[in-house]
């Protein structure tokens, strides 16, 4: 199964929970980091790296020789990634969706391919678990080609168990990045905070991928701060909490000093083994629902 | 006019409760929150109930069963995985969909529509504090830097009629499509950061993303006593790459009591995280003059 741990607000607490839950999961799993903006998960799953390489996305490469310059494909790019002038073509790669429309129109056959860097994937272990990150390149303004390639990577299987669970931490947000982190999902566990920031942003996360059909739950963290505003809403859009997190210097301490929460005390232990259980169980009943 | 934005790579750091106290404290500024997707400076700010204006950006395909052949050609050449293969025939899926145009264009029957996509809303807004102009993306929808590009032309404008001499700005986490919208061409870039691995490494990444763009950027340290070492190591480096450190800013839950009561921690208390806030924001105002000049 996969799981995705998201979030509407940044900061409320997605990578502690998917670092903690990695230890806490039962069985070895594929712990990946799709905020391939700004990548964390391995600051504290201090992973072992084997293996890396560059990702590209496929941008057109115009051939002057054989153009002529009709313009067929400036007027048809929606993203304005080419534009003719009289007698020269220019070619804006960071505009380019990586559509294919020029390349299959062009009737002079002159648009060829050459790639743009988007980052890099970057894989190896920490203890038991297999771990894999996006790291996207600076500047590079698209994060969702990359999160796709990740996850693509996922069925690589001479690197990793086809038969593992996946834990996925997913950018922040409620748009396009964040949708592609989750869409492959199985289930969506959404971490908020009982703050009117953390309800705002969790209404606007439930609302942007109800749409997809799939199971959520809810990790209220930093309990016992701000107000009980969370919990109405919990109940209003029918989201089930599946776990409270409370408010404790201590845990923002570890999470500063780069530890995984759920090592650092057996009551936090227990609070994450009781969540993986719960999650594992709201999997199994969707699958059942399902096939019923 | 200076154009200010409050920015930090990692999420939860303190930019909106900064944002909503500097607001508190400018004259005349023209706010602005460019975290289109997950907006929460309006919770502060409590704008006026203005009219909402449509952002339709970009086009969504759509199929029209009853003129299609069930040929499939659309259906191989989307690189999105868009067109949905279902018992009921294709259909394009709005989530997949990046509005390109590919099946539109190539689709033998022309049985495909292309319409202009509504991805959210923007509005002028007055507040407590000065006009605000803010926008919310439909949750799930893309555009968001064509979005804040507008929001910062929109902002610009009110400025010039207003004869306002400041533009302050809310900005969205990482480093992607809206950040690079929001930090090219802007004043100067605060980022607000916090000393845990996340906050140092994102602020690196954000750094390096203002310098891309040639945007002159101070750092202010929040919750600096979470951790000290890294607030030092957060320090060693800025003077390395000579950043300007503002401030740092103590850990205080006052900030989440004056978020529940929909107050700037300015308006809400006198602690010591308060009154730090005054003196960054006068350090703030320093630095846009002194960039300025340089």
């Amino acid at each position: 199964m996969k799981i995705a741990i998201a979030s509407g607000k940044g900061g409320t607490g997605k990578t502690m929970v998917t670092a903690s839950l990695t230890v806490s999961w039962g069985a070895p799993v594929v712990a990946v980091d799709l905020d391939v903006e700004e990548p964390n998960l391995h600051l504290f799953l201090k992973p072992e790296l084997s293996g890396r390489q560059e990702a590209f996305m496929e941008v057109p490469l115009v051939d002057e020789q054989k153009c002529d310059y009709c313009r067929q494909c400036a007027e048809f790019c929606q993203f304005k990634a080419i534009s003719v002038l009289p007698n020269v073509v220019m070619v804006f790669p960071e505009m380019c969706h990586g559509c294919g429309g020029c390349m299959a129109l062009c009737p002079r056959e002159a648009i060829a391919t050459t790639t743009r860097t988007l980052g890099e994937i970057a894989w190896g272990r920490s203890a038991d678990n297999a771990f894999i990150m996006g790291r996207l390149r600076v500047g590079e303004a698209m994060s969702p080609p990359l999160i796709r390639k990740v996850q693509a990577c996922l069925s690589r299987t001479d690197l990793f168990d086809p038969a593992a669970d996946v834990l996925m931490d997913a950018p922040p947000g409620v748009s396009c990045p964040a949708v592609n982190a989750v869409i492959d999902s199985d289930f969506i566990l959404l971490v908020t905070e009982p703050t009117p920031f953390g309800v705002f942003d969790l209404r606007l996360a439930q609302e942007a991928f109800r749409p997809l059909h799939k199971p959520m739950g809810v990790v209220i963290n930093r309990a016992g701060l701000g107000n009980g505003a969370v919990y109405d809403l919990c109940r209003e859009v029918d989201l089930p909490i599946l776990a409270e997190i409370p408010y404790d210097r201590d845990i923002a301490a570890v999470y500063a000093d780069g530890r995984v929460v759920a090592l650092s005390d057996p009551r936090w232990q227990d609070l994450f083994r009781t969540l993986a259980r719960s999650i594992q169980a709201a999997v199994m009943n969707s699958r059942e629902a399902r096939h019923a | 006019m200076h154009e200010i934005l409050i920015i930090s790579g990692k999420g939860g750091t303190g930019k909106t409760s900064l944002t909503a106290a500097f607001a508190h404290l400018s004259h005349d500024a023209v706010l602005c929150d460019l975290d289109v997707d997950a907006p929460d400076l309006h919770l502060i700010l409590q704008p006026s109930d203005t009219e909402k204006i449509p952002f339709v950006s970009g086009f969504e395909a759509r199929i029209r069963s009853a003129d299609c052949t069930q040929c499939g050609l659309c259906h191989e050449m989307c690189r999105f995985e868009a067109i949905r293969d279902t018992d009921d025939g294709f259909s394009v899926d709005p989530v997949r969909c990046e509005g390109c145009g590919v099946c539109v264009h190539f689709c033998p029957e022309k049985a495909i529509d292309f319409t202009p996509r509504e991805c959210g809303w923007w509005r002028i807004a007055r507040t407590r504090f000065g006009t605000m102009v803010h926008a919310q993306l439909h949750p799930g929808e893309e555009n968001s830097g064509k979005l804040v590009a507008l929001l910062r032309t929109q902002a610009k404008a009110l400025a010039k009629e207003n004869g306002a001499k400041l533009i302050l700005s809310d900005g969205p986490p990482g480093i992607g499509c809206p950040v690079i919208s929001a930090v090219s061409g802007a004043d100067l870039a605060v980022m607000i950061t916090e000393p845990t691995p996340s906050g140092f490494h994102d602020l690196e990444r954000v750094v390096e993303l203002a310098d891309h763009f040639r945007v002159p950027t101070a750092v202010i340290i929040n919750k600096t006593d979470l951790n000290k070492s890294v607030s030092g190591s957060i320090q060693a480096y800025c003077a390395d790459k000579g950043l300007p450190v503002l401030a740092e800013i103590p850990f205080d839950t006052d900030f989440v009591h004056a978020m529940v009561q929909g107050q700037a921690i300015t308006e809400f208390t006198d602690s010591a995280a308060s009154r730090a806030v005054r003196e960054v924001w006068e350090r703030v105002l320093q630095q846009a003059a002194a960039f300025d000049a340089a």
